[in-house]
């Protein structure tokens, strides 16, 4: 029985209780490898594939294309040719379904994000997992939040802690952003490594939030352990001027999908209520003024005010980037010239967006890179 | 995030504006929870307790309890808003706007208009609508369309806890006279409401669900009853697109276009009577700009012409019901030319 392997629902993002399937992209009888894409699941706030963790043959689809299910429902089961139907009927009869989530447990408070006070601000943070090994901090970019690591946190708090952050000015945290530069950035991640009392970390950075990766970095070198730049800012002058103020100024609904669409490979990931829940971040009192505020620090007249790449050469730790191929808001040319000097993970039919866009891909890259420099 | 009740959203949008700006006033029968009554001062916090703490934190300087006299606070609420002020003033039913209607209507709706855009009204009126309570004729009104006509006025009728503070505070920060509608059986109804201040831009619509059959566009209270209906049609196998507009003025036009042209079919939901409506306004609006895309007539689900009923089992019948609302849907669903 122990080769018979379930696959189920996931939970991306912390309110997800149930999942749509569209469709499934592999039959029965197919088999496949790690990462491969089995079916496409719709929720509430998003679209996307459901990769497969391991290989193996698809034997039966329980979940058929157009049901709704709970996090956890069993959707299709997977075994070698060798085991007989009769046991593969068993184990869909005695699969255990989970309760249906009541409305009160959908936001389960250990898996729920939280204020603290951290460097004297009020910063939100999700902190999952735990063990001994090193934990891992996840900073997300300009005008996003800790929503940004939905797929990624979870898989990767299954081996160690995981913590994601909303920077100042985003998400649940406090709108002052001071200056809105790299140092104020930088140095509400090093509030963050203090108010959790962490010593020793690895730092993984999303466009923006790369850059500050860089940075905490350069300014304390011994608690870092490695740095994992996904799509980063910081490592050469191009960027989507067009797209930076564009986000900035957006207030209306019916101007956002065309805006964010640049962010991606496939539009359709872009759902309606990830831009609702954009719309309502952004429509906070003070929000705009804060963003306006740091594109100017960052990003003024469509260029990129940072050059981090000589901070990054005289670093002595572990590096690697990622970046998708068809990125239009940073070129995917920053991370083909460090190719000849760190290990540089390009990923095709991916934007700006690779750790949503291709998840489980980016998931294995981290894991594996953590691992190896705990 | 923590949910709140319409009536906390309210509540919220006003004290935190208040703290904000010092010129915003808060003007109205009952408000200070009735000056002049035994007993504790604001023990009510207004007919709704909407304005629960308000007197307490701001004083009677700018929480001004009223005779019951609309005329007199609509007066000196107009007066106060062409002179620096920012009132906010409590029309407790909307159906009394008869008795005020020349300050609103003819006065603070024309004043940047007459006075070549020199003169700002920066005025919210505040007032209940809807049927449901069996209030009776004179109680139970949804005059929105009415205020709608008038240009000059802006129009609000929220559906829901969340967008009923951010539009508040959008109205409160609005230069123009906005009527604000509030729908009384829906005071409790509760949704995620961020504790921070927000807006939300007037004449931007709601799509509370995506579908590609039949657009609804409905508002307040039906916004509900057509998602019931949406629900149960669903698994039928029709889709519905459901649109609340939120603000009936400014409207967004747009948003209803692209979605009927998408759709070919639409119905309107709307708890007020029948004749020169919103509901007929929406129908004129598609009727007009989208005449190519219809695939079946258009549906107006609304109150008969008729005054709102006393009788529970009368007034049930006279409001739009999801079962009303759904049975209109498959008729534009299975309409063939």
């Amino acid at each position: 029985m122990t080769e018979i392997t379930a696959i189920t629902m996931p939970k991306w993002g912390l309110t997800m209780t149930e999942g749509k399937i569209l469709g499934w992209l592999k039959q029965e009888g197919d088999s496949y490898g790690a990462g491969e894409e089995l079916l496409e699941i719709e929720t509430t706030k998003i679209t996307n594939v459901f990769e497969a963790s391991d290989p193996g043959i698809l034997r039966r689809i329980v979940g058929a294309a157009g049901a709704s299910l709970p996090v956890g429902a069993l959707l299709a089961v997977s075994a070698p040719q060798s085991v007989p139907d009769a046991e593969i009927d068993a184990f869909v009869a005695g699969f255990a379904a989970p309760e249906p989530a009541a409305e009160a447990t959908a936001e389960d408070t250990a898996l729920a994000p939280r204020e603290i006070e951290a460097g004297g601000r009020r910063l939100r943070v999700l902190d999952l997992g735990g063990g001994s090994a090193t934990p891992v901090v996840l900073v997300h970019g300009f005008g996003a939040d800790l929503n940004a690591w939905m797929f990624n946190q979870p898989a990767l708090a299954g081996s160690r802690r995981a913590i994601a952050l909303d920077l100042p000015g985003h998400g649940g945290s406090v709108k002052v952003v001071g200056a809105g530069d790299a140092e104020i950035f930088a140095g509400a991640v090093s509030d963050v490594l203090a108010a959790f009392d962490l010593d020793r970390v690895h730092l993984v950075g999303h466009s923006m939030g790369g850059a500050i990766a860089i940075e905490v970095a350069r300014q304390q070198k011994e608690r870092v352990a490695s740095l994992t730049l996904i799509a980063s800012a910081g490592l050469g002058p191009e960027i989507n001027g067009a797209f930076i103020d564009g986000f900035v100024r957006l207030q209306r609904r019916r101007e956002a999908p065309e805006l964010l669409a640049a962010l991606v490979h496939d539009p359709a990931l872009i759902s309606r209520a990830m831009i609702e829940e954009l719309l309502r971040y952004k429509r906070l009192d003070g929000v705009d003024a804060a963003l306006a505020t740091i594109a100017r620090a960052w990003f003024a007249q469509g260029s990129q005010v940072l050059d981090l790449r000589p901070a990054l050469a005289a670093l002595s730790l572990p590096v690697q980037v990622i970046w998708g191929h068809d990125d239009r808001i940073i070129p995917v040319a920053h991370a083909e010239a460090l190719a000849g000097t760190l290990p540089v993970h390009i990923l095709d039919q991916v934007g700006h967006l690779p750790q949503m866009e291709k998840a489980g891909e980016v998931n294995r890259v981290i894991a594996r890179f953590l691992d190896a420099h705990d | 995030m923590p949910q709140k009740s319409i009536r906390q959203a309210l509540n919220e949008a006003l004290a935190q504006e208040m703290r904000r700006d010092p010129r915003i006033i808060v003007i109205g029968e009952d408000v200070a929870g009735g000056a002049g009554s035994e007993g504790q001062r604001d023990a009510y916090g207004g007919v709704l307790g909407v304005t629960k703490g308000l007197f307490g934190e701001f004083g009677e300087s700018r929480v001004i309890d009223t005779p019951i006299t609309e005329s007199a606070i609509m007066g000196a609420a107009a007066g106060a808003a062409v002179t620096g002020l920012r009132p906010v003033a409590e029309l407790m039913f909307s159906d009394f706007f008869g008795v005020c209607f020349d300050q609103i209507f003819n006065q603070a709706a024309k004043f940047r208009y007459m006075f070549g855009g020199k003169a700002t009204t920066p005025l919210v009126i505040r007032t209940m609508i809807g049927a449901g309570r069996s209030a009776a004729a004179q109680h139970s009104q949804s005059p929105y369309g009415i205020f709608t006509s008038v240009p000059g006025l802006k129009c609000v009728v929220p559906s829901n806890a969340y967008d009923a503070k951010g539009l508040l505070i959008s109205a409160i920060r609005d230069d123009d006279p906005v009527i604000f509608c509030e729908h009384k059986l829906m005071y409790d109804l509760r949704a995620e409401v961020p504790d921070e201040p927000y807006t939300i831009p007037f004449g931007e619509a709601n799509i509370v669900r995506d579908g590609d059959d039949v657009t609804i566009v409905a508002l307040a209270r039906m916004v509900h009853y057509a998602a019931e209906a949406a629900e149960a049609l669903a698994k039928e196998g029709i889709e519905i697109e459901l649109i609340d507009p939120r603000t009936t003025s400014p409207l967004d036009e747009d948003t209803i276009l692209e979605s009927v042209e998408r759709t070919g079919r639409l119905v309107i939901v709307d708890e007020a009577t029948p004749r020169c409506s919103f509901a007929t306004d929406i129908a004129a609006l598609v009727a007009d700009r989208a005449f190519a895309a219809l695939k079946a007539p258009i549906r107006r689900v609304t109150a008969p012409h008729t005054p709102v009923p006393f009788s529970p089992s009368l007034e049930k019948l006279y409001i739009p019901s999801p079962e009303k609302i759904a049975a209109a849907v498959r008729e534009v669903y299975g309409y063939a030319k």
